[in-house]
């Protein structure tokens, strides 16, 4: 008996022939076939991904931008129309709760898009976060269905199924357009370190979008990406993961994320859930750094995974690893650790025990992969 | 399934070929290395180990996790594959020829499984 929650793509992605996999209740395709040149594919021409676990709400209302300052700790009101930003919503203690994008999508409306291990947990928080505010918070997870369409011809593609204007949508940036003549939300962000676009649609639309884009990528070498190479992707990017590198024992500073932290929000007098706690670990990542995060390579060919300890060269554990893996782009594995701030100045050399064999790697500035532009 | 019939297998997912001269060819299954994903890293026995039946005796690591591999039977290792050290995607792309693992004067083996047998612990709805 499975009680996993399908996509709208679901019977696409079993013709394809995917390896499925249960990623927060939701049955999504892991990998089609090769995950490295799935991988690949994203890095050099084009990847499209079936998205449609991400948790959507919507939040609108007179004062949803004054309650999403209170709420999240980004300056979310300042957000002009049409733009998103990469946010985090914490508990009053400062912890990570989630991570988030939100769009701004009319003076009055916001689209948050949440993990899908915590789309519930943000929604019940934002139901009750918006209390005395004018401002309604809706579930929107069962209204859209989510592709992403990314890589360096993903413009070129993604051009062939709509008249929307590309190249005047900003990195950062959303519009309600056409794709393949179904009403949709298009915005140019993504995971994965690429240039990209992601299209929020109707779950009945889905299947033809995803096919008008399968279609339009032909000679543009665009391939179905599972969840397997997204990791890889955003890992090599040096994107945090919830749930790895972020999680309710950490605030945005112990993450080196202390910029969303927006401590000269001008709304709610200033005030917002977590505000307390979060000035104290400002001052603490200021005065006496907690350990950092940091990359991690590795010239052997065994791989530091999540949760692996972190030791010096004479054996002592400094850090743990939060996520690690082989890296296709670099040909060699990679890993993210919170490391002691003693060793964590790129080129220094750390070793990860590796089931009980210290392997060496070099400590070293992330990201690891960074595209041309 | 594309177990072949004339190998013998583990629960673990090996495969053996029947000894000839005494010596056994030990792989992955197909079923195994579709599991597994991309693999990007093998250790092998040594050549001159003595391996035994149900222990481990290397890894195969893939994109996404570690795996122990399993000798299916107590021996010798007289043999190991070169080209799979050299190539980790040969385990994919050839899991029950050019992916074989190695080779393995037999002394003794375990209860092992047929093609039959194998089919049905890992696909069990039929």
């Amino acid at each position: 008996m499975s009680s996993l929650r399908l996509t709208a793509l679901d019977a696409l992605h079993r013709a394809l022939g995917a390896t499925m996999t249960d990623f927060a209740g939701w049955d999504m395709p892991l990998r089609y076939g090769s995950e490295r040149e799935e991988h690949l594919a994203v890095r050099t021409q084009a990847g499209l991904f079936d998205l449609s676990h991400m948790g959507e709400i919507t939040v609108t209302g007179p004062q949803a931008g004054e309650m999403l300052d209170h709420a999240l700790v980004g300056f979310v009101s300042a957000l002009g129309v049409l733009r998103a930003r990469y946010t985090m919503i914490c508990a009053e203690d400062g912890g990570i709760l989630d991570d988030l994008i939100v769009y701004r999508l009319r003076e009055d409306a916001f689209l948050v898009v949440a993990n899908a291990s915590n789309a519930q947990l943000v929604l019940d928080e934002l139901i009750a976060r918006a209390k005395g505010f004018d401002a309604v918070v809706t579930d929107d997870r069962d209204t859209y269905a989510l592709i992403a369409v990314q890589g360096p011809e993903s413009t070129a593609i993604l051009a062939k199924t709509t008249e929307a204007d590309l190249p005047g949508l900003k990195y950062y940036a959303i519009l309600p357009a056409q794709v393949a003549g179904r009403d949709v939300l298009l915005a140019r962000t993504g995971y994965t370190g690429e240039d990209g676009f992601e299209i929020f649609c109707n779950p009945g639309d889905a299947e033809a979008i995803w096919q008008a884009l399968t279609g339009a990528g032909e000679g543009h070498g665009l391939v179905p990406c599972g969840l397997s190479c997204r990791d890889t992707l955003r890992l090599e990017a040096g994107m945090p993961l919830y749930g790895h590198e972020l999680s309710t024992d950490l605030t945005p500073f112990d993450a080196g994320l202390g910029r969303v932290v927006r401590f000269d929000k001008t709304t709610n007098d200033g005030a917002f859930v977590g505000r307390k706690a979060l000035e104290k670990a400002a001052a603490e990542a200021e005065a006496n750094p907690p350990r950092v995060l940091v990359g991690l390579v590795s010239e052997g060919k065994r791989v530091p995974r999540a949760e692996y300890t972190v030791v010096s060269t004479d054996g002592a554990p400094i850090g743990r690893i939060t996520s690690g893996a082989p890296s296709p782009t670099l040909g060699k594995p990679i890993a993210i650790a919170y490391v002691d701030a003693a060793h964590a100045a790129p080129g220094t050399t750390v070793a990860v025990d590796v089931r009980g064999k210290h392997e060496p790697v070099q400590v070293v500035a992330l990201p690891f992969y960074k595209r041309a532009r | 399934m594309s177990n072949p019939q004339h190998l013998q297998y583990t629960k673990e997912h090996e495969w053996l070929t029947a000894a000839e001269a005494g010596v056994s060819t030990v792989g992955i299954t197909k079923h195994a290395a579709d599991a597994l994903g991309d693999i990007v890293y093998v250790q092998l026995p040594e050549v001159g180990d003595a391996v035994t039946a149900g222990e481990t005796c290397g890894e195969l690591e893939s994109t996404k996790s570690v795996s122990d591999l399993y000798s299916p039977v107590t021996g010798e290792v007289v043999e190991v594959n070169q080209d799979v050290l050299d190539d980790n995607s040969l385990v994919n792309s050839a899991p029950f020829e050019g992916g074989w693992l190695f080779k393995v004067r037999v002394e003794s083996t375990d209860e092992l499984l047929s093609a039959d047998e194998y089919d049905a612990l890992t696909n069990p709805q039929g």
